[in-house]
């Protein structure tokens, strides 16, 4: 008896929370909130190390917790907390409730209860006992780091895994209700090189959603291969002479360059700011007309793609630039309210202690015509950036990213490897320098830190050409 | 529950799943925050949070650990079993101990502990910190970045061993970070961070003017040319460049071959005399002090660099023992503890004879560059390998006029940067992560796009 009692009084993930949710929505609308959004969250997640030829580190965790965010006008309030009790969770609304200071609650909004459930997670119960056991992990990890020994200037080895398994109920008072399932998987592996005063080192992650089965699938000694000669190719490599030249982007993972300096500023977090130059934009032209991007959740296993939205929305393709011409922004619910521009599918949170806000999925440059050849034998004088580190962009839209693996391009070739490089520019200005996209699209997965935490997203593009961008050396 | 009724409950459920070794760090916070967007709020947060991390030893000594945010009984044997199948993967080649000092007396300091003001006193405040930084300038058009925020937070560590400490802390934070408009220019934003025991002790009216000031300095802005220069580093940009490369010191980072240093560092001269680094995670400005590590070791003074030379580095219980020292108070409970600096202390030691003392930034009339502010340092920083590539917000000063550098990278190499230590002025400076004067380099190379 004591026990149905206190699974009445709180909620419990894979039992009915409907009446318990109603409940806690019915009690802000009665409060005078317009809107009342409950996101609720289980997490199980691990992460494995393995160190040269040991597992050094094995790391379980588990989380629960809820965010509650009420709205009132354009403001919003909001609560998160571990306290998953009916008291836990009314508490929760009352603290937002008070910090939006809404004292009249004469004007009601409707709240007709909650549709039925759109359960996104039954396919997905099995997942948990379908992911690699740590025992399968480490003893692969460990075969991945083998094989990253491939000569003695190799002084360190490492490959990390980490899984997220998240279970999520999302329940406001326009009816939505909805739970659902999330897998991320990721893997990486590192090295670094030395010989005498040289070193280098090279790295590569990979990444997938809802695919189980697919760390069994990564092949490890391509991935093994890839990272040493990226860290020998490295390892005697001059600095890059810094100035301005054309440059070739390479697919996968150069697109960090379209995420973070275009992107970022196509959400609209940003044009809430006003801190983006594309907010009025739309229909205008922005880039070169060789250029079209899409953000989208729905590619199949890609790192980026979801089922539903931490609003409770589901993902839809967006057609951000269409030919050089601005179609879209990246939008939330917040955004819609605050900005008119409609939800994307695009509201996302690391986690229950962050507000939702209009974040990237996967989001990449359509591919082109043209052959990687082509672009480089298009340039007389200019640099390869092969594989780009992380970068970041400034609050007036100003970006720089590090090239860790980049090519002189001397006469239409391919010449000595070149370290140091830094790409600095501005999106509006480089945009329109795209003058040419190859015909070999791929995606590569990251994170994106921002507004709303960290969250899982996949990057890409095919080859591009950059007519002239500032190479930072020394 | 309490700290003290969680570490009984921890005990009891390792007792019944009979678990002999064990310990754990937790923390317990109450955070509350606002933003505003011109006069209105925009979005108010609030959230409680507890995140508990448990470690066990297993019959063959090896550890396992768990973290959860779960501290009901049933959370909490469920966190305990699961670190205990973890525990069959523990290292086996580096033993994991509990640190020697978590029973040693802790530095009790005055907590300055305060009172929240409220989430709607934090909206006050900050709307009128808004309209102010708005008035302070005509091209001032928006403060897009803006936030004032209170935590109030328990940190515990305990052990079977019978260790127990906990404290409790409060602390604010206020960012402002204007954007600055003018025809035909590119926009230009700047800010400022001030950090306080509570709200009460932020110095509102000098943010305003800091991010105010800041943000005018660069409207009259300029490309710079590609070239080698004489560089001086603000105290927060030299800080920001210190703990980048704190991998130097870092006992962690050397085991793990990440680091530029190595076991035999120690007596390694990196710099000139007159420079010596300490971290001072107690020091009396430092907001965010702890009087003890995530192993419950007690936090202290160390020295890092002195006189120019590598004098100790900071360690975890386990890298101490490996280095045949004991732990310094800079270790993160995890499943591989971590080891990070707490906050730094850049002075000038008594060898400076051989500092150019005519470099200092206030007076200085020959051409050098100012870097206040680095950029993207998750991105340019190799620290394994020494080199560094990053934007900076700075000003040129040539002729005896400044002007705001647009758009440009610092590149260099951190073991150079270190040699070519020209000046360090006298005057310390308080920073949100430590304490630093003016430090001159000669010749680093900067890339613009003039």
């Amino acid at each position: 008896m004591l026990s149905s009692q206190i699974k009445s009084n709180e909620i419990v993930f894979g039992s009915c929370n409907k009446d318990l949710l109603e409940e806690i929505i019915f009690y802000g609308i009665g409060l005078g909130a317009d809107f009342v959004e409950i996101f609720i969250e289980n997490t199980d997640n691990s992460s494995v190390l393995a160190e040269e030829d040991f597992i050094t580190s094995v790391s379980p965790s588990f989380g629960r917790g809820a965010g509650i965010r009420i709205f009132k006008e354009k403001k919003d309030g909001f609560v998160s907390t571990n306290d998953l009790t009916k008291h836990g969770l009314m508490r929760s609304v009352s603290q937002a409730i008070e910090m939006l200071d809404i004292t009249d609650n004469k004007k009601i909004e409707v709240f007709n209860g909650l549709n039925k459930l759109r359960d996104y997670s039954l396919s997905k119960k099995k997942w948990i006992n379908e992911v690699p056991s740590i025992h399968e992990i480490s003893e692969k990890l460990l075969v991945s780091t083998k094989s990253l020994k491939k000569n003695n200037k190799i002084i360190t080895r490492k490959g990390s895994y980490s899984r997220n398994l998240q279970e999520v109920i999302i329940a406001s008072s326009d009816g939505t209700y909805v739970s659902d399932i999330r897998l991320h998987q990721t893997v990486g592996l590192n090295v670094i090189a030395s010989d005498a005063q040289y070193r280098s080192s090279g790295s590569r992650r990979f990444g997938s959603s809802g695919m189980p089965n697919e760390f069994r699938l990564w092949d490890h000694e391509k991935a093994a291969n890839d990272v040493f000669e990226s860290s020998m190719n490295m390892l005697y490599a001059d600095y890059v002479d810094a100035g301005q030249m054309p440059v070739v982007l390479a697919n996968k993972f150069g697109g960090v360059i379209f995420h973070e300096a275009c992107g970022h500023l196509l959400e609209t977090t940003q044009i809430e700011r006003g801190t983006t130059p594309f907010e009025n934009k739309l229909n205008e032209k922005i880039a070169h007309e060789s250029v079209t991007a899409i953000d989208e959740g729905i590619s199949e296993g890609s790192f980026g793609s979801l089922s539903v939205d931490d609003e409770g929305m589901e993902p839809e393709k967006s057609v951000l630039i269409k030919n050089g011409i601005l179609k879209k922004f990246i939008s939330d619910r917040a955004g819609e309210l605050r900005t008119g521009h409609k939800r994307t599918g695009s509201g996302r949170r690391q986690n229950y202690s962050f507000a939702a806000a209009s974040r990237m999925r996967n989001t990449y440059i359509a591919k082109g015509e043209h052959s990687k050849e082509d672009l480089i034998n298009s340039i007389s004088d200019g640099l390869y950036c092969k594989s780009m580190g992380g970068g970041s962009v400034g609050a007036t839209g100003q970006f720089n990213f590090a090239v860790e693996e980049g090519y002189l391009i001397k006469n239409g070739k391919l010449t000595s490897p070149v370290k140091g490089a830094t790409l600095i520019g501005e999106a509006k200005e480089v945009m329109p320098k795209i003058s040419m996209c190859g015909n070999d699209l791929e995606l590569a997965p990251g994170f994106c830190g921002s507004i709303s935490g960290s969250v899982n997203v996949t990057v890409g593009q095919p080859h591009i050409k950059v007519d002239s961008i500032t190479v930072g050396g020394r | 529950m309490n700290s003290r009724e969680i570490t009984t409950q921890i005990s009891k459920a390792a007792d019944f799943l009979n678990l002999k070794k064990w310990d754990y760090g937790a923390s317990f916070s109450n955070d509350y925050s606002v933003q505003v967007d011109k006069g209105e709020a925009k979005q108010l947060k609030a959230s409680q949070k507890q995140i508990l991390t448990l470690r066990v030893w297993n019959e063959s000594n090896l550890v396992g650990i768990t973290t959860t945010s779960d501290i009901s009984e049933s959370g909490i044997k469920k966190a305990l079993n699961q670190a205990y199948i973890a525990s069959d993967f523990g290292n086996k080649n580096e033993r994991t101990e509990f640190s020697p000092l978590a029973k040693d007396p802790i530095e009790v300091k005055d907590a300055k502990k305060r009172k929240p003001v409220g989430i709607k006193n934090l909206l006050t405040l900050l709307r009128e910190a808004e309209v102010k930084l708005l008035e302070s300038h005509e091209s001032i058009k928006s403060v897009p970045y803006n936030g004032l925020s209170e935590s109030f937070y328990e940190r515990v560590y305990a052990n079977s061993d019978g260790a127990f400490r906990s404290y409790t802390k409060s602390q604010a934070a206020l960012y402002l970070y204007a954007r600055a408009e003018e025809k035909n220019k590119k926009p230009r934003s700047s800010g400022s961070v001030k950090l306080g025991y509570g709200v009460e002790d932020i110095d509102i009216e000098s943010c305003i003017k800091d991010a105010s000031n800041k943000t005018i300095s660069h409207l009259n802005y300029s490309s710079i040319k590609t070239d080698k220069y004489l560089i001086c580093f603000s105290p927060e940009s030299f800080l920001t460049i210190i703990n980048a490369f704190s991998s130097m010191f870092n006992a962690r980072s050397i085991l793990d071959g990440v680091s530029l240093s190595n076991k035999n560092s120690i007596g390694e001269k990196l710099s000139t005399e007159a420079l010596n680094i300490y971290d001072d995670g107690l020091h009396e400005k430092n907001i965010s002090s702890s009087p003890f590590d995530g192993e419950g070791t007690p936090t202290k003074r160390l020295c890092l660099i002195n006189k120019g030379r590598i004098e100790n580095f900071i360690h975890s219980e386990s890298t101490a023992r490996i280095f045949k020292t004991i732990p310094t108070g800079h270790a993160g409970l995890g499943s591989k503890v971590s080891v990070s600096p707490d906050w730094i202390v850049v002075e000038k030691s008594k060898e400076n004879s051989d500092l150019k003392t005519s470099l200092d930034h206030s007076r200085y009339e020959g051409e050098f560059v100012y870097i206040e502010e680095l950029n993207a340092i998750h991105a340019g920083v190799r620290a394994s390998q020494g080199s560094f590539s990053l934007p900076f917000d700075g000003w040129l000063y040539k002729n005896g006029k400044k002007i705001s550098i647009e758009s440009a990278t610092v590149a260099g190499d951190i073991k150079y940067l270190l040699k070519n230590i020209v000046n360090i002025e006298s005057s310390q400076e308080l920073t949100t992560s430590g304490i630093s004067p003016h430090i001159w380099v000669d010749e680093l190379s900067i890339t613009g796009d003039a």
